[in-house]
Protein backbone atom coordinates (compact mmCIF):
# COMPACT_ATOMS: atom_id res chain seq x y z
CA UNK A 1 0.00 0.00 0.00
CA UNK A 2 1.38 3.21 -1.12
CA UNK A 3 1.73 5.95 1.27
CA UNK A 4 -0.36 9.25 0.29
CA UNK A 5 0.70 12.69 -0.31
CA UNK A 6 1.13 14.80 2.94
CA UNK A 7 -1.62 16.81 1.70
CA UNK A 8 -4.41 14.30 0.75
CA UNK A 9 -3.87 12.92 4.67
CA UNK A 10 -4.40 16.75 5.94
CA UNK A 11 -7.64 17.04 4.04
CA UNK A 12 -8.52 13.95 4.97
CA UNK A 13 -8.67 14.50 8.41
CA UNK A 14 -9.60 17.66 8.06
CA UNK A 15 -12.12 17.76 5.76
CA UNK A 16 -12.94 14.55 3.17
CA UNK A 17 -13.22 11.72 5.57
CA UNK A 18 -13.12 13.64 9.08
CA UNK A 19 -14.02 11.44 11.69
CA UNK A 20 -16.78 13.01 13.46
CA UNK A 21 -18.91 14.27 10.38
CA UNK A 22 -18.33 11.50 7.81
CA UNK A 23 -17.44 8.31 9.16
CA UNK A 24 -19.61 9.41 12.64
CA UNK A 25 -17.27 7.56 14.78
CA UNK A 26 -16.73 8.63 18.78
CA UNK A 27 -19.97 10.05 18.44
CA UNK A 28 -20.67 9.19 22.63
CA UNK A 29 -17.79 11.58 23.57
CA UNK A 30 -19.10 13.86 21.13
CA UNK A 31 -22.45 14.22 21.95
CA UNK A 32 -21.94 13.82 25.64
CA UNK A 33 -18.65 16.10 26.05
CA UNK A 34 -19.94 19.15 23.46
CA UNK A 35 -22.17 21.08 25.72
CA UNK A 36 -19.59 23.74 26.05
CA UNK A 37 -16.63 25.41 23.64
CA UNK A 38 -14.45 24.58 26.26
CA UNK A 39 -15.14 21.09 27.36
CA UNK A 40 -15.33 19.84 23.58
CA UNK A 41 -11.58 21.70 22.98
CA UNK A 42 -10.40 20.06 26.11
CA UNK A 43 -11.66 16.11 24.92
CA UNK A 44 -11.00 16.99 21.44
CA UNK A 45 -7.21 17.75 21.92
CA UNK A 46 -6.88 15.04 24.52
CA UNK A 47 -8.28 12.70 21.76
CA UNK A 48 -5.95 14.15 19.16
CA UNK A 49 -2.62 13.53 21.80
CA UNK A 50 -4.33 10.11 21.77
CA UNK A 51 -4.11 9.74 18.32
CA UNK A 52 -1.03 11.01 17.49
CA UNK A 53 1.11 8.96 20.16
CA UNK A 54 -0.93 5.91 19.27
CA UNK A 55 -0.63 5.91 15.61
CA UNK A 56 2.99 6.75 15.89
CA UNK A 57 3.87 3.43 18.51
CA UNK A 58 1.22 1.41 16.44
CA UNK A 59 3.26 2.28 13.25
CA UNK A 60 6.78 1.36 15.14
CA UNK A 61 5.36 -1.65 15.52
CA UNK A 62 4.08 -2.35 13.10
CA UNK A 63 6.49 -5.63 11.60
CA UNK A 64 6.76 -7.09 14.70
CA UNK A 65 2.71 -7.85 15.74
CA UNK A 66 1.45 -10.48 14.07
CA UNK A 67 -2.07 -10.76 12.71
CA UNK A 68 -3.39 -12.71 14.99
CA UNK A 69 -2.83 -10.51 17.74
CA UNK A 70 -2.90 -7.16 16.79
CA UNK A 71 -5.73 -6.27 17.71
CA UNK A 72 -5.41 -6.77 21.87
CA UNK A 73 -2.09 -4.90 21.15
CA UNK A 74 -3.55 -1.70 19.46
CA UNK A 75 -5.86 -1.98 22.38
CA UNK A 76 -2.86 -1.63 25.16
CA UNK A 77 -0.99 0.32 23.17
CA UNK A 78 -4.44 3.18 23.33
CA UNK A 79 -4.99 1.88 26.92
CA UNK A 80 -1.74 2.85 27.85
CA UNK A 81 -2.03 6.12 26.22
CA UNK A 82 -5.16 7.16 27.16
CA UNK A 83 -3.90 6.49 31.40
CA UNK A 84 -1.25 8.69 30.55
CA UNK A 85 -3.12 11.28 29.22
CA UNK A 86 -5.14 11.17 32.48
CA UNK A 87 -3.08 11.23 35.08
CA UNK A 88 -1.04 14.75 33.10
CA UNK A 89 -4.67 16.47 33.03
CA UNK A 90 -5.20 15.35 36.26
CA UNK A 91 -2.13 17.00 37.78
CA UNK A 92 -1.91 20.06 35.30
CA UNK A 93 -5.71 20.47 33.95
CA UNK A 94 -7.63 19.25 37.24
CA UNK A 95 -10.52 21.68 37.23
CA UNK A 96 -11.45 20.50 33.13
CA UNK A 97 -10.47 16.92 34.16
CA UNK A 98 -13.12 17.25 36.86
CA UNK A 99 -15.96 18.11 34.32
CA UNK A 100 -14.78 16.00 31.50
CA UNK A 101 -14.76 13.08 34.40
CA UNK A 102 -15.27 9.14 32.73
CA UNK A 103 -15.17 10.73 29.52
CA UNK A 104 -11.60 10.71 29.52
CA UNK A 105 -10.86 7.28 30.58
CA UNK A 106 -13.46 6.39 28.05
CA UNK A 107 -11.66 8.30 25.21
CA UNK A 108 -10.20 4.72 24.92
CA UNK A 109 -13.18 3.26 23.76
CA UNK A 110 -13.47 5.82 20.92
CA UNK A 111 -13.56 3.92 17.68
CA UNK A 112 -12.03 6.62 15.78
CA UNK A 113 -8.53 5.59 17.57
CA UNK A 114 -8.52 1.94 16.51
CA UNK A 115 -10.19 2.57 13.55
CA UNK A 116 -6.96 4.77 12.35
CA UNK A 117 -4.82 2.15 14.16
CA UNK A 118 -6.00 -0.42 12.14
CA UNK A 119 -6.66 0.83 8.43
CA UNK A 120 -3.79 3.58 8.61
CA UNK A 121 -1.16 3.40 11.00
CA UNK A 122 -0.65 -0.76 11.06
CA UNK A 123 0.30 -0.05 7.40
CA UNK A 124 2.25 3.25 7.23
CA UNK A 125 5.36 4.70 8.03
CA UNK A 126 5.59 6.57 10.90
CA UNK A 127 5.92 10.25 9.40
CA UNK A 128 2.36 9.11 7.51
CA UNK A 129 1.05 7.60 10.61
CA UNK A 130 1.63 10.75 13.08
CA UNK A 131 0.34 13.65 10.63
CA UNK A 132 -2.82 11.23 10.01
CA UNK A 133 -3.42 10.97 13.93
CA UNK A 134 -2.71 14.74 13.87
CA UNK A 135 -5.21 15.84 11.43
CA UNK A 136 -7.87 13.09 12.46
CA UNK A 137 -7.61 14.49 16.06
CA UNK A 138 -8.03 18.16 14.35
CA UNK A 139 -10.79 17.02 12.52
CA UNK A 140 -12.20 15.71 15.28
CA UNK A 141 -11.62 18.71 17.59
CA UNK A 142 -13.21 20.84 15.09
CA UNK A 143 -16.43 19.25 15.23
CA UNK A 144 -15.95 19.38 18.48
CA UNK A 145 -15.36 22.81 18.90
CA UNK A 146 -17.73 24.11 16.86
CA UNK A 147 -20.73 21.74 18.10
CA UNK A 148 -19.67 23.06 21.48
CA UNK A 149 -19.44 26.80 20.47
CA UNK A 150 -23.62 26.22 19.18
CA UNK A 151 -24.91 24.35 21.90
CA UNK A 152 -23.19 26.75 24.39
CA UNK A 153 -24.41 30.01 22.79
CA UNK A 154 -27.56 29.02 21.76
CA UNK A 155 -28.25 26.64 25.48
CA UNK A 156 -26.53 29.01 27.63
CA UNK A 157 -26.12 32.49 25.67
CA UNK A 158 -22.60 32.60 26.63
CA UNK A 159 -19.27 30.97 24.76
CA UNK A 160 -15.67 30.35 26.54
CA UNK A 161 -17.50 29.55 29.92
CA UNK A 162 -14.96 28.02 31.94
CA UNK A 163 -11.76 28.81 29.46
CA UNK A 164 -10.00 29.23 32.38
CA UNK A 165 -10.00 25.83 33.32
CA UNK A 166 -7.77 25.19 30.45
CA UNK A 167 -5.87 28.25 29.78
CA UNK A 168 -5.42 29.54 33.77
CA UNK A 169 -6.46 32.55 35.48
CA UNK A 170 -6.06 35.14 33.16
CA UNK A 171 -8.80 33.54 30.86
CA UNK A 172 -11.71 34.10 33.19
CA UNK A 173 -12.54 37.64 31.58
CA UNK A 174 -12.73 36.16 27.89
CA UNK A 175 -16.16 34.46 28.64
CA UNK A 176 -19.14 36.52 25.95
CA UNK A 177 -22.04 36.99 27.06
CA UNK A 178 -25.11 37.59 24.63
CA UNK A 179 -26.94 39.48 26.87
CA UNK A 180 -28.11 39.68 30.82
CA UNK A 181 -31.84 38.25 29.67
CA UNK A 182 -31.38 35.90 27.51
CA UNK A 183 -33.69 32.96 28.48
CA UNK A 184 -31.66 30.26 27.97
CA UNK A 185 -32.38 27.33 25.46
CA UNK A 186 -32.38 24.52 28.17
CA UNK A 187 -33.00 21.65 24.72
CA UNK A 188 -29.43 22.78 23.05
CA UNK A 189 -27.67 21.62 26.32
CA UNK A 190 -29.63 18.61 26.85
CA UNK A 191 -28.93 15.58 24.89
CA UNK A 192 -31.65 15.86 21.93
CA UNK A 193 -29.51 19.33 21.16
CA UNK A 194 -26.72 17.31 20.66
CA UNK A 195 -27.32 15.01 18.10
CA UNK A 196 -29.55 17.98 16.21
CA UNK A 197 -26.89 19.86 15.82
CA UNK A 198 -24.52 17.47 14.72
CA UNK A 199 -27.51 16.59 12.02
CA UNK A 200 -27.53 20.07 11.23
CA UNK A 201 -23.67 20.06 10.72
CA UNK A 202 -23.63 17.16 8.91
CA UNK A 203 -26.19 18.69 6.79
CA UNK A 204 -24.10 22.12 6.31
CA UNK A 205 -21.06 19.72 5.18
CA UNK A 206 -22.90 18.06 2.71
CA UNK A 207 -24.32 21.36 0.97
CA UNK A 208 -21.08 22.84 1.29
CA UNK A 209 -19.67 19.76 -0.69
CA UNK A 210 -22.67 19.73 -2.83
CA UNK A 211 -21.98 22.91 -4.06
CA UNK A 212 -18.44 23.01 -4.46
CA UNK A 213 -19.03 19.93 -6.86
CA UNK A 214 -21.57 21.49 -8.63
CA UNK A 215 -19.36 24.20 -8.99
CA UNK A 216 -16.05 22.23 -10.11
CA UNK A 217 -18.44 20.35 -12.88
CA UNK A 218 -19.63 23.98 -14.29
CA UNK A 219 -15.93 25.21 -14.12
CA UNK A 220 -15.13 21.37 -16.60
CA UNK A 221 -17.82 22.07 -18.80
CA UNK A 222 -16.80 25.78 -19.49
CA UNK A 223 -12.86 24.65 -20.47
CA UNK A 224 -14.47 21.94 -22.07
CA UNK A 225 -16.52 24.36 -24.00
CA UNK A 226 -13.73 26.55 -24.89
CA UNK A 227 -11.16 23.91 -26.07
CA UNK A 228 -14.22 22.64 -29.03
CA UNK B 1 -46.95 8.59 -22.92
CA UNK B 2 -50.54 9.05 -21.32
CA UNK B 3 -52.86 6.25 -21.20
CA UNK B 4 -56.31 7.06 -21.61
CA UNK B 5 -57.83 5.47 -19.23
CA UNK B 6 -55.56 5.75 -15.60
CA UNK B 7 -54.83 2.77 -13.08
CA UNK B 8 -57.76 2.77 -10.22
CA UNK B 9 -59.15 4.23 -8.40
CA UNK B 10 -61.46 5.95 -11.00
CA UNK B 11 -63.55 7.89 -9.01
CA UNK B 12 -61.97 9.92 -6.07
CA UNK B 13 -63.71 11.48 -3.10
CA UNK B 14 -63.42 15.36 -3.07
CA UNK B 15 -61.85 14.89 0.25
CA UNK B 16 -58.17 16.75 -0.40
CA UNK B 17 -55.91 17.76 1.96
CA UNK B 18 -57.22 21.34 1.97
CA UNK B 19 -61.04 19.80 2.95
CA UNK B 20 -59.32 17.76 5.48
CA UNK B 21 -57.71 20.45 7.08
CA UNK B 22 -60.15 23.09 6.93
CA UNK B 23 -62.98 20.90 8.58
CA UNK B 24 -60.53 20.11 11.29
CA UNK B 25 -59.70 23.92 11.85
CA UNK B 26 -63.62 24.27 11.68
CA UNK B 27 -64.17 21.62 14.43
CA UNK B 28 -61.46 23.15 16.47
CA UNK B 29 -63.24 26.63 16.26
CA UNK B 30 -65.86 26.32 19.02
CA UNK B 31 -63.26 25.27 21.11
CA UNK B 32 -60.57 28.07 20.66
CA UNK B 33 -63.38 30.21 21.17
CA UNK B 34 -64.61 28.97 24.46
CA UNK B 35 -61.04 28.75 25.53
CA UNK B 36 -60.51 32.62 24.86
CA UNK B 37 -63.85 32.90 26.91
CA UNK B 38 -63.00 31.17 29.78
CA UNK B 39 -59.58 31.68 30.28
CA UNK B 40 -58.33 35.28 28.35
CA UNK B 41 -57.79 36.36 24.62
CA UNK B 42 -54.30 35.42 25.20
CA UNK B 43 -54.98 32.47 23.75
CA UNK B 44 -56.36 33.99 20.60
CA UNK B 45 -53.00 36.47 20.37
CA UNK B 46 -50.64 33.36 20.66
CA UNK B 47 -52.96 31.27 17.44
CA UNK B 48 -52.79 34.61 15.63
CA UNK B 49 -48.86 34.56 15.93
CA UNK B 50 -47.92 30.76 15.48
CA UNK B 51 -49.93 30.97 12.36
CA UNK B 52 -47.99 33.76 10.96
CA UNK B 53 -45.08 32.80 11.63
CA UNK B 54 -45.79 29.10 10.46
CA UNK B 55 -46.81 30.32 7.05
CA UNK B 56 -43.58 32.28 6.78
CA UNK B 57 -41.33 29.44 7.81
CA UNK B 58 -43.45 27.01 5.59
CA UNK B 59 -42.41 29.42 2.56
CA UNK B 60 -39.12 30.37 3.70
CA UNK B 61 -38.06 27.09 3.77
CA UNK B 62 -40.19 26.03 0.57
CA UNK B 63 -37.82 28.23 -1.19
CA UNK B 64 -34.83 27.14 0.20
CA UNK B 65 -35.63 23.44 -0.78
CA UNK B 66 -36.48 24.97 -4.03
CA UNK B 67 -40.54 23.41 -4.05
CA UNK B 68 -43.60 25.44 -5.39
CA UNK B 69 -44.67 27.19 -2.07
CA UNK B 70 -48.57 27.72 -3.24
CA UNK B 71 -50.05 24.89 -2.91
CA UNK B 72 -47.97 23.98 -0.01
CA UNK B 73 -49.10 26.54 2.00
CA UNK B 74 -53.09 26.28 0.34
CA UNK B 75 -53.22 23.02 1.90
CA UNK B 76 -53.83 24.94 5.31
CA UNK B 77 -51.45 21.75 7.30
CA UNK B 78 -49.00 24.39 8.65
CA UNK B 79 -52.22 26.52 9.87
CA UNK B 80 -53.40 23.87 11.64
CA UNK B 81 -50.11 22.23 12.93
CA UNK B 82 -49.59 26.27 14.45
CA UNK B 83 -53.13 26.13 15.64
CA UNK B 84 -52.71 22.91 17.73
CA UNK B 85 -49.61 24.12 18.77
CA UNK B 86 -50.71 27.52 20.23
CA UNK B 87 -53.62 25.59 22.00
CA UNK B 88 -51.35 23.32 24.01
CA UNK B 89 -49.46 26.21 25.43
CA UNK B 90 -50.02 28.53 28.52
CA UNK B 91 -52.06 31.91 27.63
CA UNK B 92 -49.66 34.39 28.90
CA UNK B 93 -46.35 32.91 27.18
CA UNK B 94 -43.76 35.66 25.26
CA UNK B 95 -43.68 35.81 21.88
CA UNK B 96 -40.40 34.26 21.24
CA UNK B 97 -41.75 30.81 23.42
CA UNK B 98 -44.40 30.70 20.11
CA UNK B 99 -41.64 31.47 17.93
CA UNK B 100 -38.91 29.32 18.80
CA UNK B 101 -42.06 26.58 18.94
CA UNK B 102 -42.74 26.73 15.50
CA UNK B 103 -39.93 27.16 14.02
CA UNK B 104 -39.51 23.71 15.31
CA UNK B 105 -42.64 22.09 14.19
CA UNK B 106 -42.70 23.13 10.77
CA UNK B 107 -38.97 23.59 9.97
CA UNK B 108 -37.54 20.90 12.03
CA UNK B 109 -39.90 18.27 12.30
CA UNK B 110 -41.60 18.76 9.52
CA UNK B 111 -39.90 20.21 6.42
CA UNK B 112 -36.29 18.65 7.24
CA UNK B 113 -38.12 15.14 7.01
CA UNK B 114 -39.60 16.06 3.37
CA UNK B 115 -42.53 18.12 4.18
CA UNK B 116 -46.54 16.83 4.58
CA UNK B 117 -46.72 13.42 4.87
CA UNK B 118 -43.16 12.27 6.05
CA UNK B 119 -42.66 13.50 9.14
CA UNK B 120 -42.78 10.54 11.28
CA UNK B 121 -43.49 12.69 14.79
CA UNK B 122 -46.62 15.00 15.06
CA UNK B 123 -44.84 18.70 14.31
CA UNK B 124 -47.27 20.38 16.90
CA UNK B 125 -46.26 18.36 19.69
CA UNK B 126 -42.45 18.34 18.83
CA UNK B 127 -42.63 22.40 18.83
CA UNK B 128 -44.46 21.69 22.28
CA UNK B 129 -42.29 19.53 23.89
CA UNK B 130 -39.06 21.32 22.93
CA UNK B 131 -40.25 24.96 24.65
CA UNK B 132 -41.69 23.04 27.28
CA UNK B 133 -38.45 21.33 28.43
CA UNK B 134 -36.52 24.30 26.90
CA UNK B 135 -38.03 26.98 29.06
CA UNK B 136 -39.62 25.77 31.97
CA UNK B 137 -40.58 28.68 33.81
CA UNK B 138 -42.51 30.46 30.78
CA UNK B 139 -44.80 27.34 30.13
CA UNK B 140 -46.13 27.61 33.55
CA UNK B 141 -47.73 30.41 32.86
CA UNK B 142 -51.75 29.15 32.62
CA UNK B 143 -54.31 32.09 33.04
CA UNK B 144 -56.55 32.06 36.22
CA UNK B 145 -60.25 30.87 34.78
CA UNK B 146 -62.51 34.09 34.42
CA UNK B 147 -65.45 32.12 36.36
CA UNK B 148 -63.14 32.83 39.74
CA UNK B 149 -63.72 36.49 39.41
CA UNK B 150 -60.53 37.04 40.52
CA UNK B 151 -59.79 41.19 40.28
CA UNK B 152 -56.60 41.17 38.10
CA UNK B 153 -57.99 39.56 34.93
CA UNK B 154 -55.30 40.90 32.25
CA UNK B 155 -57.04 43.56 29.63
CA UNK B 156 -56.34 43.36 26.30
CA UNK B 157 -53.14 45.85 26.21
CA UNK B 158 -51.82 43.86 28.95
CA UNK B 159 -52.28 40.59 27.17
CA UNK B 160 -50.45 42.06 24.26
CA UNK B 161 -47.28 43.43 26.43
CA UNK B 162 -47.26 40.17 28.37
CA UNK B 163 -46.96 38.88 24.55
CA UNK B 164 -43.94 41.14 24.03
CA UNK B 165 -42.04 40.59 27.24
CA UNK B 166 -42.71 44.11 28.41
CA UNK B 167 -45.24 42.56 31.90
CA UNK B 168 -44.50 40.10 34.26
CA UNK B 169 -47.23 37.56 34.63
CA UNK B 170 -47.22 36.48 37.61
CA UNK B 171 -49.99 38.51 38.45
CA UNK B 172 -52.38 36.85 36.08
CA UNK B 173 -51.33 33.44 36.64
CA UNK B 174 -52.91 30.20 38.42
CA UNK B 175 -51.90 26.51 38.40
CA UNK B 176 -53.79 23.94 36.11
CA UNK B 177 -56.41 21.51 37.76
CA UNK B 178 -53.65 18.66 37.46
CA UNK B 179 -50.74 20.70 38.21
CA UNK B 180 -52.29 22.08 41.67
CA UNK B 181 -53.23 18.60 42.19
CA UNK B 182 -49.81 17.15 41.41
CA UNK B 183 -48.01 19.69 43.37
CA UNK B 184 -50.27 19.12 46.64
CA UNK B 185 -50.52 15.33 46.50
CA UNK B 186 -46.47 15.57 46.45
CA UNK B 187 -46.82 17.59 50.21
CA UNK B 188 -48.67 14.57 51.11
CA UNK B 189 -51.53 15.98 51.72
CA UNK B 190 -54.63 13.94 50.41
CA UNK B 191 -57.46 14.17 47.37
CA UNK B 192 -60.18 15.10 49.81
CA UNK B 193 -58.56 17.44 51.04
CA UNK B 194 -56.79 19.30 47.84
CA UNK B 195 -60.92 19.91 46.45
CA UNK B 196 -62.36 21.24 49.41
CA UNK B 197 -59.21 23.99 50.41
CA UNK B 198 -58.48 25.65 47.31
CA UNK B 199 -61.10 27.21 45.04
CA UNK B 200 -60.66 26.87 41.20
CA UNK B 201 -59.30 23.09 41.38
CA UNK B 202 -62.35 20.82 40.86
CA UNK B 203 -65.15 21.48 39.10
CA UNK B 204 -68.17 18.91 38.59
CA UNK B 205 -66.85 16.79 35.99
CA UNK B 206 -63.15 17.38 35.55
CA UNK B 207 -60.72 20.53 36.69
CA UNK B 208 -62.37 23.70 37.02
CA UNK B 209 -63.28 25.40 33.55
CA UNK B 210 -61.18 22.85 32.00
CA UNK B 211 -63.98 20.63 32.01
CA UNK B 212 -66.32 22.81 29.66
CA UNK B 213 -63.48 23.00 27.29
CA UNK B 214 -62.85 19.08 27.31
CA UNK B 215 -66.63 18.85 26.30
CA UNK B 216 -66.35 21.21 23.66
CA UNK B 217 -63.31 19.41 22.02
CA UNK B 218 -65.45 16.24 22.47
CA UNK B 219 -68.06 17.68 20.41
CA UNK B 220 -65.99 18.62 17.99
CA UNK B 221 -63.81 15.38 17.72
CA UNK B 222 -68.03 13.67 16.90
CA UNK B 223 -68.44 15.90 14.41
CA UNK B 224 -65.26 15.12 13.00
CA UNK B 225 -65.69 11.46 13.17
CA UNK B 226 -69.69 11.38 11.70
CA UNK B 227 -67.86 13.22 8.83
CA UNK B 228 -65.55 10.53 8.36
CA UNK B 229 -62.43 12.14 8.89
CA UNK B 230 -61.07 10.50 11.30
CA UNK B 231 -61.85 6.95 12.80
CA UNK B 232 -63.63 6.32 16.02
CA UNK B 233 -60.25 3.90 17.25
CA UNK B 234 -57.62 6.13 18.27
CA UNK B 235 -59.95 8.22 20.59
CA UNK B 236 -61.92 5.56 21.79
CA UNK B 237 -58.75 3.53 22.96
CA UNK B 238 -57.37 6.08 24.10
CA UNK B 239 -59.81 7.75 26.30
CA UNK B 240 -61.11 4.38 26.76
CA UNK B 241 -57.54 2.94 28.34
CA UNK B 242 -57.00 5.93 30.10
CA UNK B 243 -60.03 5.78 31.67
CA UNK B 244 -59.66 1.60 32.77
CA UNK B 245 -56.41 2.53 34.43
CA UNK B 246 -57.33 5.99 36.29
CA UNK B 247 -60.65 3.80 37.70
CA UNK B 248 -58.29 0.86 39.07
CA UNK B 249 -56.36 2.94 40.88
CA UNK B 250 -58.77 4.55 41.97
CA UNK B 251 -60.94 2.13 43.22
CA UNK B 252 -57.49 0.81 45.28
CA UNK B 253 -56.92 3.94 46.80
CA UNK B 254 -59.37 7.14 46.02
CA UNK B 255 -57.59 9.65 48.12
CA UNK B 256 -54.21 9.45 46.31
CA UNK B 257 -55.15 8.36 42.47
CA UNK B 258 -57.59 11.13 40.67
CA UNK B 259 -60.91 9.47 39.62
CA UNK B 260 -61.40 8.27 36.02
CA UNK B 261 -64.02 11.29 34.59
CA UNK B 262 -60.75 14.05 36.30
CA UNK B 263 -58.36 12.19 34.49
CA UNK B 264 -60.65 12.44 31.10
CA UNK B 265 -62.23 15.93 31.35
CA UNK B 266 -59.00 17.68 32.34
CA UNK B 267 -55.82 18.93 30.63
CA UNK B 268 -55.30 17.83 27.52
CA UNK B 269 -57.12 14.46 27.07
CA UNK B 270 -59.54 15.32 24.75
CA UNK B 271 -58.24 17.37 22.56
CA UNK B 272 -54.91 14.70 22.03
CA UNK B 273 -57.84 12.16 22.06
CA UNK B 274 -59.40 13.87 18.57
CA UNK B 275 -57.53 16.26 17.20
CA UNK B 276 -53.56 15.23 18.27
CA UNK B 277 -53.47 11.10 18.46
CA UNK B 278 -55.78 10.96 14.94
CA UNK B 279 -53.37 12.88 13.02
CA UNK B 280 -53.54 10.50 9.80
CA UNK B 281 -49.52 10.84 8.90
CA UNK B 282 -48.11 10.15 12.42
CA UNK B 283 -50.58 7.47 13.37
CA UNK B 284 -50.78 3.36 12.39
CA UNK B 285 -52.62 3.06 9.55
CA UNK B 286 -54.80 -0.12 9.87
CA UNK B 287 -57.87 -0.42 12.89
CA UNK B 288 -56.46 -2.59 14.96
CA UNK B 289 -53.10 -0.53 14.73
CA UNK B 290 -54.96 2.17 15.81
CA UNK B 291 -56.83 0.24 18.67
CA UNK B 292 -53.27 -0.17 20.07
CA UNK B 293 -51.94 2.98 19.18
CA UNK B 294 -54.56 5.02 21.47
CA UNK B 295 -54.36 1.97 24.09
CA UNK B 296 -50.38 2.90 24.53
CA UNK B 297 -51.11 6.53 24.49
CA UNK B 298 -53.40 5.80 27.36
CA UNK B 299 -51.66 4.16 29.58
CA UNK B 300 -48.71 6.56 28.72
CA UNK B 301 -50.48 9.61 30.08
CA UNK B 302 -51.57 8.24 33.37
CA UNK B 303 -48.64 6.32 34.02
CA UNK B 304 -46.68 10.17 33.75
CA UNK B 305 -49.45 12.46 35.31
CA UNK B 306 -49.37 9.75 37.89
CA UNK B 307 -45.85 8.92 38.59
CA UNK B 308 -43.79 11.30 36.38
CA UNK B 309 -42.07 14.40 36.88
CA UNK B 310 -45.15 16.69 34.71
CA UNK B 311 -48.38 17.29 35.49
CA UNK B 312 -50.13 16.58 32.03
CA UNK B 313 -48.34 14.10 29.41
CA UNK B 314 -50.27 14.21 25.86
CA UNK B 315 -47.51 15.74 24.28
CA UNK B 316 -44.91 12.83 25.45
CA UNK B 317 -47.54 10.34 25.19
CA UNK B 318 -48.77 11.57 21.13
CA UNK B 319 -44.42 11.27 20.44
CA UNK B 320 -43.30 8.14 22.07
CA UNK B 321 -46.26 6.25 20.48
CA UNK B 322 -45.17 8.31 16.97
CA UNK B 323 -42.19 6.34 17.39
CA UNK B 324 -43.80 3.11 17.90
CA UNK B 325 -46.54 3.53 15.06
CA UNK B 326 -44.24 2.35 11.90
CA UNK B 327 -43.38 -0.60 13.78
CA UNK B 328 -47.57 -1.32 14.63
CA UNK B 329 -48.18 -0.52 10.81
CA UNK B 330 -45.44 -3.68 10.57
CA UNK B 331 -47.35 -6.10 12.46
CA UNK B 332 -50.70 -4.92 11.61
CA UNK B 333 -51.12 -3.95 7.66
CA UNK B 334 -54.19 -2.92 6.44
CA UNK B 335 -55.35 -6.52 4.56
CA UNK B 336 -55.35 -6.17 0.70
CA UNK B 337 -58.88 -6.13 -0.67
CA UNK B 338 -60.38 -9.71 -0.44
CA UNK B 339 -57.70 -10.77 1.94
CA UNK B 340 -59.74 -12.29 4.99
CA UNK B 341 -58.33 -11.50 8.50
CA UNK B 342 -56.05 -13.78 9.76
Amino acid sequence: MSTPSTRKIVSDGLWTNNPGLVQLLGLCPLLAVSNTLVNGLGLGLATTLTLVASNSVVSLIRDRVTDQIRIPVFVLVIATVVTMIELAMNAWLHGLYLILGIFIPLIVTNCAIIGRAESFASRQNLRASALDGLSMGLGFTSVLVVLGGLRELTGNGTLFDGAHLMFGEMARGWTLTLGEDYPGFLLSVLPPGAFIGLGLLVAAKNLIDKRQARAAAADTQLSAAESA
Amino acid sequence: MQFATRVSPHTVGPASVNAVMRHVLVALLPGTLLYGLLFNAGVWLNILLAVVSAVAFEALILRLRGRPVGPAIGDLSAVLTAWLFALALPPLVPWWVIVTGVFFSIVIAKQLYGGLGFNPFNPAMVGYVVVLISFPRQLTAWSVPRSLESPQAPSLSQLWQTLWGQLPVDAFTHATPLGAVKTALTRNATLSEIFSGADGIGGWLGGHSWELLALTWLAGGIWLIRKGLIAWHIPAAFLGTLFSFALFFYLIDSDHFLNPLFHLFSGAAMLGAFFILTDPVTAPASPRGKLLFGAGAGVLVYVIRTWGGYPDAVAFAVLLMNLCAPAIDYFYRPPVFGERHG
